[in-house]
């Protein structure tokens, strides 16, 4: 119920960010600005993989540098509503909160990080010949349509959140039935220094949305294994997927693929261990 | 006239693929639809957000399926 009311709210909200305006937003910003600005926007701009490769070419071809157009791409899937949301509901407002920082920090700094590599010329040629066409003249809302958008935005969301919930809730029902309870400690207890890289590690090559992977998170949890290690996991299933590489690799050479899973993913098993480290 | 739906294959492009014809038969009017996928020609229409329909050159909507009305509207 929270949860429909706060998607109805974030549909308003995102109105009044589409994709075009995002753009003119961070076309033409420096560095380091431009990369917390993309972060930021990533949150509130609507977005779906499916639509990764349109974006990021409308991005670089209008003039936002590369490091800020990842930071947007690192952060649009990664700190959604729904995660906020979901992790708010379920483990309190400190691991909400966390999420939501430690996430914009990744954001920002691996946009920064590949913005400093000067990586430009690893994206294929064809991206910069590409002529964008005219921009239609953007629709103008009224209020009715604003809420008309929030509407939508619950109907779509919570339509295909319930299945993804789903389908995590029985992965996390067969975690909790079948893998025996010391098992998950030992492997991602605390103890050991090395479960953070080992979960990040599983976690990239899946693919699953954040409402998918909480019931799986909870699961985890309740097996013994520590807060970090499981937030690590689930920030590189949401943020990083094999898919997502492949679809990319239309546009990116592949060094810039692994240079930007490479610099996500050490962002990610810091995070993890900074968890581990203050929970 | 000419209907072209952008988008890569995802979900929706097939839903609003769907929609579109439906909407167009009820109608009652005489087209011919193309799906575009190449990426490129995608770009080239302006569009960053998949799917979008096209009606005669011009984008009428980006990034979602509209409703059943919606396209219907955008067709007339």
């Amino acid at each position: 119920m929270l949860l429909t009311l706060i998607v109805f709210a974030v549909g308003i909200v995102r109105s009044f960010f589409t994709p075009e305006r995002t753009r003119r937003i961070l076309s033409g910003r420096r560095e380091s600005v431009g990369n917390v600005l993309g972060a930021l926007l990533g949150i509130v701009t609507p977005f779906c993989s499916c639509s990764a490769v349109p974006l990021f070419i409308g991005f670089v071809t209008a003039g936002v540098p590369l490091g800020v157009t990842f930071s947007f791409l690192v952060s649009a899937p990664m700190v959604n509503e729904v995660a906020l949301v979901l992790l708010f509901g379920l483990f309190g407002s400190k691991v909400a909160g966390l999420y939501l920082l430690t996430g914009l920090i990744i954001a920002v700094v691996s946009g920064w990080v590949i913005g400093r590599l000067r990586m430009e010329k690893y994206i294929e040629v064809w991206v910069y010949a590409t002529k964008t066409g005219e921009v239609e003249s953007e629709e103008k809302l009224d209020w009715p349509a604003r809420i008309h958008s929030g509407r939508d935005a619950v109907k779509d969301i919570v339509g295909r959140v319930w299945f993804y919930v789903l389908i995590g809730i029985a992965v996390g029902a067969g975690i909790h039935g079948y893998v025996p309870e010391n098992f998950m400690a030992s492997v991602m207890g605390k103890g050991a220094w090395w479960s953070v890289p080992l979960a990040v590690s599983l976690g990239v090559p899946m693919y699953s949305n954040a409402a998918g992977i909480i019931p799986i998170v909870q699961a985890l949890l309740g097996k013994g294994a520590a807060l970090g290690t499981v937030l690590a996991f689930m920030m590189s299933v949401i943020a990083l997927s094999l898919p997502e590489a492949i679809i990319l690799r239309k546009v990116l050479k592949p060094r810039l693929i692994a240079t930007f899973f490479g610099v996500v993913a050490l962002g990610i098993m810091l995070v993890g261990y900074l968890f581990n480290w203050i929970m | 006239m000419k209907l072209q739906i952008l988008g890569t294959g995802c979900a929706k492009c097939n839903a609003l693929t769907m929609a579109t014809e439906k909407a167009a038969q009820t109608l009652g009017l005489t087209y011919e639809l193309e799906k575009v996928t190449d990426l490129k020609r995608i770009m080239s229409f302006g569009v960053m957000t998949t799917p979008a329909l096209v009606v005669d050159g011009k984008v009428k909507v980006s990034g979602k399926v509209p409703s059943m009305d919606e396209i219907k509207m955008m067709l007339a």
